[in-house]
């Protein structure tokens, strides 16, 4: 696989890892228990997901997910935003990925190729559970305004990540309330990198870098 | 000369093989065995993963793998990454298993995904007192494939598999 379909998965897988990552920031931390328990459970299954799609596009999944250089690496800027301690950012972000990784998986389970069609499906199926979770916080959250201020200040950058064709889906599947003030995206395009990158590129590669070519 | 292994040698043999987080169930109860086939002492499995992020995959590719050397066969474990697993792969054997393990089985799949509506109604059946008294309390647990459930009735708290 290669060209533009290849680009299309890796910055999904991409997207994926670093979200990961970045949920996982929460083990230990979170405002309750439960979502302790629930951010590492969501992140696990992203980097599960980065995972499986790594190993469609190389033999070596380690190698495509460490060894590139960080300008190489595909993510969004929406998920190499780092929030901790900001709960109502996390939050929001948890919600607005949700919506366009969903409308970007339809497109992917609808893909010709049948490996990649039949993994896309997989990932929505555990994916719904991230969906119910990121719709519970937000009728709890949906009244309080630095909920809504972090909704509209990462909008732009879901647009961004998200297919050009979702943009319209995307913004009518939120209440009035809930859509962005601002669509402008070019300051967030996928390719340019969010402050804050290069460091976590940095401690997420730290260990494999250590001892090049060990196995863990 | 390699003793001739049968495909019901195999599937007997991995029926031995435990789930390395919920040791009540083997890995044939847990449906991810997709197909044997044995050509002389050469045997292929199709095995599919239950979640994605399950850190149990590799562990049980090795036991399978082990399971197979012991008949005096060679093993090629051939991961299947669609989604042809589902909780509804589960045999009847190991959804009593786990229910007697204290793990509630899962709900069976429905036409679209489950929704936030149905984990908070009543369908969720205790596995120690089989009360349906249950609310939900966290739609994430201690493993990606389980929910975790509280029972008003015997006031105890549960795990609840994952309908996937």
């Amino acid at each position: 696989m290669d060209g533009p379909e290849r680009q299309r998965l890796l910055a999904i897988a991409d997207d994926e890892l670093v979200l990961g990552w970045r949920d996982s920031e929460w083990t230990g931390i979170a405002p309750v228990l439960e979502e302790d328990v629930a951010f590492s459970s969501i992140a696990q299954n992203e980097i599960g997901h980065a995972r499986a799609i790594y190993q469609l596009l190389s033999d070596d999944a380690d190698a495509l997910a460490f060894d590139r250089p960080p300008e190489e690496y595909r993510s969004a800027q929406l998920v190499e935003l780092r929030f901790v301690p900001d709960w109502a950012r996390t939050i929001a972000r948890r919600v607005l990925y949700e919506a366009a990784d969903e409308l970007r998986l339809r497109t992917l389970m609808a893909s010709d190729d049948r490996a990649v069609a039949g993994l896309a499906a997989k990932v929505d199926r555990e994916e719904a559970y991230h969906r119910m979770h990121a719709e519970m916080w937000h009728d709890r959250l949906r009244d309080e305004p630095r909920y809504l201020a972090a909704v509209d200040e990462l909008f732009p950058y879901t647009l961004a990540m998200a297919d050009p064709d979702d943009h319209e889906t995307l913004i009518a599947r939120f209440e009035p309330k809930t859509r962005p003030s601002n669509t402008v995206l070019q300051a967030h395009a996928r390719g340019t990198h969010a402050d804050g990158w290069v460091e976590l590129w940095a401690e997420m590669t730290e260990v494999r870098r250590s001892v090049p070519g060990a196995r863990w | 000369m390699s003793p001739v292994v049968t495909a019901e040698a195999v599937w007997s043999a991995l029926a031995g093989v435990e789930d390395p987080e919920i040791p009540v169930i083997s890995l044939v109860d847990l449906g991810v065995i997709r197909g044997v086939s044995v050509d002389g002492g050469h045997v292929h499995v199709e095995f599919t993963p239950t979640f994605l992020g399950c850190p149990a995959l590799e562990v049980m590719r090795a036991r399978m793998t082990e399971a197979i050397e012991d008949l005096g066969a060679e093993a090629e474990i051939e991961v299947v990454m669609d989604d042809s697993w589902s909780t509804d792969r589960i045999t009847p054997e190991g959804r009593e298993k786990l229910r007697a393990g204290g793990f509630a089985p899962p709900a069976p799949r429905e036409a679209g995904m489950p929704r936030l509506v149905q984990l908070r109604s009543g369908a969720f059946r205790c596995p120690y007192c089989g009360s349906t008294a249950t609310t939900l309390e966290n739609i994430f647990g201690p493993t990606p494939c389980r929910s975790i459930r509280y029972c008003t009735a015997c006031r105890q708290p549960f795990e609840q598999f994952k309908t996937i």
